[in-house]
């Protein structure tokens, strides 16, 4: 029997109530949003908070609306509310393709983007999403509000820049008119992490590639994306070729670890196949085929 | 700490350890035993049961978490001593064989046919992809749900009654 460790509770009201409780709580304080990699974690002794703070009962943390250009998901909204948004399915696909292999609809219910984002598992396929689209993070602390770029978010596996005594309440994606994006994953079997992922946009205008973003999970690429992979793209056709070597060198921007999952080789293989079919899709479906 | 959760239409207030999961508290607290306890690691989904209608793995989920909250077991499927169709449903259709999984997958198969009445093969699958049956019990589970979903007779009953 898996049971954690002592550890005080309590459930936050609002965004300032949670702060003001980890406050009191002091640095081995978490938050805690649906559970489903903290709780694990503490069965297993990787994590031992003295306290939990619990964020699923404060509405101002939910819920995806859109803000003058940008889309706005709260932290706590749930996997399955992503999944089936009108909002982020009319604008960027690569939500809902993403969603649809992340664990099972079970766990969707619970599970958050706050949750994942802050976990940062290097597998994480909404750290891979969010790097894709170049969006912002909203984090909230004694000190104040403050933005931080999601390519800039992640500090390493399993680490943020979110201190303590700080909450991620928002994660805001910039809207691109005309944009196309798709997410393609290899896994060993349904609703397990990637072997490999990759998430792109792509806007074509004119017959050209004017602005694309690459994102990967799970291959070693870091901040879950590939500037290298973007830069050969941008200004050229969307030709299959030129779609090629991008995919070719963001496989070659990667650095993956062979694990249980399969060998690094393979890993660099999925990453340029997996990154070329997304950016094919994203490719036709922003001009409109 | 002290929490009142509501089970199956039902107020239940007890003084819990915040570290206690929820299906602990549902079995070993309220001696509830239809939800079980399996693979503890979120995995294998016969934990399931509802909070606020949806359905949730309850051994990746502190019962202090569910403080104020409306639960619904497997206990709760039957109404006024008919059974739901989907329990009916695994009964026609042979949908267990050693009842291990059969609670998560009941629930979970509620859940879906409260959302999506007439459910493609497909659909079923993906509904229960995150409950597992180590019988592999599944083509019988997928036929009970889909006899279910053929057959809403209880359940209407129960709504005109």
């Amino acid at each position: 029997m898996q049971t954690p460790a002592p550890v005080d509770y309590a459930k936050a009201t609002s965004v300032a109530d949670a702060l003001a409780k980890l406050q009191e709580h002091g640095e081995e304080a978490r938050v805690i949003a649906g559970g489903h990699s903290l709780l694990p974690m503490m069965k297993l002794r990787l994590a031992r908070p003295d306290a939990l703070i619990d964020l699923n009962d404060i509405p101002e943390l939910t819920g995806i609306r859109i803000e003058g250009t940008e889309i706005v998901v709260g932290a706590m909204t749930r996997h399955r509310e992503i999944l089936e948004s009108a909002i982020l399915a009319e604008h960027y696909p690569i939500f809902r393709e993403a969603e649809r292999l992340i664990a099972d609809p079970i766990v969707r219910n619970r599970g958050t983007i706050g949750g994942s984002m802050c976990q940062a598992d290097p597998s994480a396929d909404l750290s891979a999403v969010g790097s894709a689209l170049k969006g912002s993070a909203v984090v909230v602390g004694p000190g104040g509000t403050r933005t931080v770029p999601l390519r800039e978010f992640h500090q390493g596996p399993y680490e943020t820049v979110v201190g303590p005594g700080e909450i991620l309440t928002e994660v805001r994606y910039p809207i691109r008119p005309g944009a196309g994006s798709a997410y393609e994953k290899v896994e060993r079997r349904a609703g397990d992490w990637g072997v490999a992922t990759s998430g792109v946009y792509v806007v074509v205008s004119g017959g050209v590639v004017t602005d694309c973003g690459i994102g990967l999970a799970a291959v070693g690429a870091e901040h879950y994306c590939s500037p290298e992979g973007e830069a050969a793209l941008v200004g050229k056709e969307p030709t299959e070729e030129n779609l090629a070597a991008a995919a070719a060198a963001t496989a070659e921007s990667c650095s993956p670890n062979a694990d249980q999952r399969g060998p690094a080789d393979y890993k660099k293989h999925l990453a340029n196949e997996l990154t070329l079919r997304a950016l094919r899709r994203a490719a036709r479906a922003s001009q409109g085929a | 700490m002290q929490v009142t959760i509501t089970v199956n239409g039902v107020e239940h207030t007890r003084d819990v350890e915040p570290r206690m999961l929820l299906v602990h508290f549902i079995r070993d607290e309220l001696l509830m035993r239809g939800t079980h306890w399996g693979c503890d690691t979120s995995n294998c989904g016969a934990c399931t049961l509802w909070v606020d209608d949806e359905p949730v793995k309850s051994c990746t989920m502190l019962a202090v978490m569910a403080d104020g909250k409306s639960i619904t077991t497997v206990e709760g499927l039957a109404k006024g001593g008919e059974l739901d169709p989907v329990q009916q449903g695994f009964m026609e259709c042979h949908g267990l064989q050693c009842g291990y999984c059969t609670p998560g997958m009941m629930m979970c198969a509620r859940a879906l046919l409260d959302r999506n009445p007439h459910p493609t093969e497909e659909e079923i699958r993906e509904g229960i992809s995150g409950n597992i049956c180590r019988c592999t019990g599944y083509k019988n589970i997928v036929a009970a749900i889909q006899w279910a979903a053929d057959n809403p007779a209880a359940a209407q009953s129960e709504v005109t009654a």
